[in-house]
């Protein structure tokens, strides 16, 4: 059966560019679907009826959603070039950060770039530092996350090889991630870039920085209001 | 795959309480450490510096953190008995986005009906009854949310029904008018043993929600 493989999402989702990284690296077509958020397409409100969100995965016309089931559901259909490890141990491990990643560090880099005030601003500064140590921590002396080759939280990482820096400059606050404080994270960042199934998979960052100048601040706050 | 299993626990937690029941489903013999929260064991310290929260499973020695990934581990390790997540690829991540809804959508909504009052209260109402209607329109006629069978999604939301006669009663809502097939839903998944014996009596949480809910708002 030939296989249908699209994806509902935005040039500049995070999590869109997640499963975009993936499927490039497992050399899996697909069609790209862009959408217009600010008037959803009755394709997506049919395929992700609960959130109504990007992105959505919609393989032979069932639909996955949220980015890290829908990368464990791409690994574990195509099984080339692996992105979660073998030992359960390992994997709990894994999705133990990813899920640091997105609870944690992603409000935490909001907050930092738009919170209300400079107080707020710099104590939410302080924070991210913290979770970024503990992400210094966690690398030790490997290369990637994954190991010699990218994996899941690599992919998920990307919040913090490229979505912090652009924000940071977006919002006009000062690089938190120098090599300085995070070197094995700095060292990250620049093989991560270097892979293909990454950095050809980002944003245009001039592109990217002057749409977050004029959102940035709708992004805390929409963040705030679900919370 | 044996070896020693500890479980950080608490009681009336409704995360641990999903570990607990995934650990007797499989059979598996732990030792559970009940943690006092406002006095947290330096175990519990060390095996989860980051979040500093039960459930933590120590396996063999060996710390995972975070109630589900804690369930998908136990059922990757102990796989030859009671699978809790389904085989096929696209059922699995259908179980894995529903329980990922348990947390995103059920829990906080959850929280602000005993925790908050007047409008935050009404609100957080709302949205709560809104996400059990959800998931009652994901259950459907199905006997449970994994099918003919018990399975992860019903694991990760069933132990909210210990909490229903606190919600009904600090937030004056009457959740079995207002969904009924999760009632009947829940009702049936305490005829399962490992649930039953793991859920603890509504009333006892009750009394202690009450006690926390001092902690939150003044009345």
């Amino acid at each position: 059966m030939a296989e249908e493989v699209l994806l509902f999402s935005t040039w500049f989702s995070i999590y869109g560019r997640r499963v975009e990284m993936a499927l490039k690296l497992k050399g899996i077509e697909y069609k790209f679907i862009e959408e217009d958020l600010t008037n959803k397409s009755p394709s997506l409100l049919k395929y992700n009826p609960v959130h109504k969100k990007v992105p959505v995965l919609v393989h032979n016309g069932k639909p996955v959603a949220e980015s890290l089931v829908i990368l464990e559901y791409i690994d574990e259909t195509w099984k080339n070039h692996p992105i979660l490890p073998k030992h359960p141990y390992e994997r709990a491990n894994t999705r133990f950060w990813a899920k640091f990643i997105d609870e944690k560090c992603w409000p935490a880099i909001l907050q930092a770039c738009w919170g209300k005030d400079q107080k707020e601003r710099e104590k939410a500064a302080e924070e991210l530092s913290k979770l970024l140590q503990f992400l210094e921590n966690e690398l030790k002396g490997k290369r990637f996350f994954g190991g010699e080759t990218i994996g899941l939280l690599d992919i998920a990482g990307n919040t913090i090889g490229y979505w912090l820096g652009v924000f940071e400059e977006a919002a006009g606050v000062s690089e938190l991630l120098t090599r300085e404080k995070f070197p094995k994270l700095f060292n990250w960042v620049n093989e991560w870039l270097s892979v293909s199934a990454i950095k050809e998979n980002l944003p245009p960052r001039d592109k990217h920085v002057a749409f977050m100048r004029l959102n940035g601040q709708g992004f805390w706050d929409d963040y705030n209001a679900s919370k | 795959m044996a070896g020693e299993v500890v479980l950080l626990d608490f009681w009336p937690s409704m995360f641990a309480m999903r570990v607990r029941i995934a650990l007797a489903e499989k059979g598996i013999r732990y030792e559970s450490k009940e943690e006092d929260l406002s006095n947290k064991s330096p175990l519990l310290l060390e095996m989860n510096p980051i979040n500093k929260q039960i459930p933590v499973l120590i396996h063999n020695g060996k710390p995972v953190c975070e109630s589900l990934i804690i369930v998908q581990y136990i059922d990757e390790v102990w796989n030859d008995k009671s699978p809790l997540l389904p085989s096929d690829p696209y059922q699995r991540a259908q179980a894995r986005f529903w329980a990922d809804f348990v947390d995103k959508k059920v829990s906080g909504a959850a929280k602000k009906v005993w925790s908050t009052k007047g409008e935050e209260q009404e609100a957080g109402k709302k949205e709560f009854l809104e996400a059990l209607k959800t998931m009652e329109g994901e259950l459907g006629d199905k006997p449970y949310f994994g099918g003919e069978t018990f399975g992860y999604v019903d694991l990760s939301f069933i132990t909210f029904y210990s909490w229903f006669h606190a919600y009904e009663v600090l937030g004056n809502i009457n959740i079995e008018a207002e969904c009924p097939k999760i009632i009947t839903w829940a009702k049936r998944c305490m005829q399962k043993e490992a649930v039953a014996k793991t859920l603890p009596d509504q009333k006892k949480v009750y009394e202690f929600v009450v006690q926390l809910r001092k902690m939150f708002v003044s009345e």
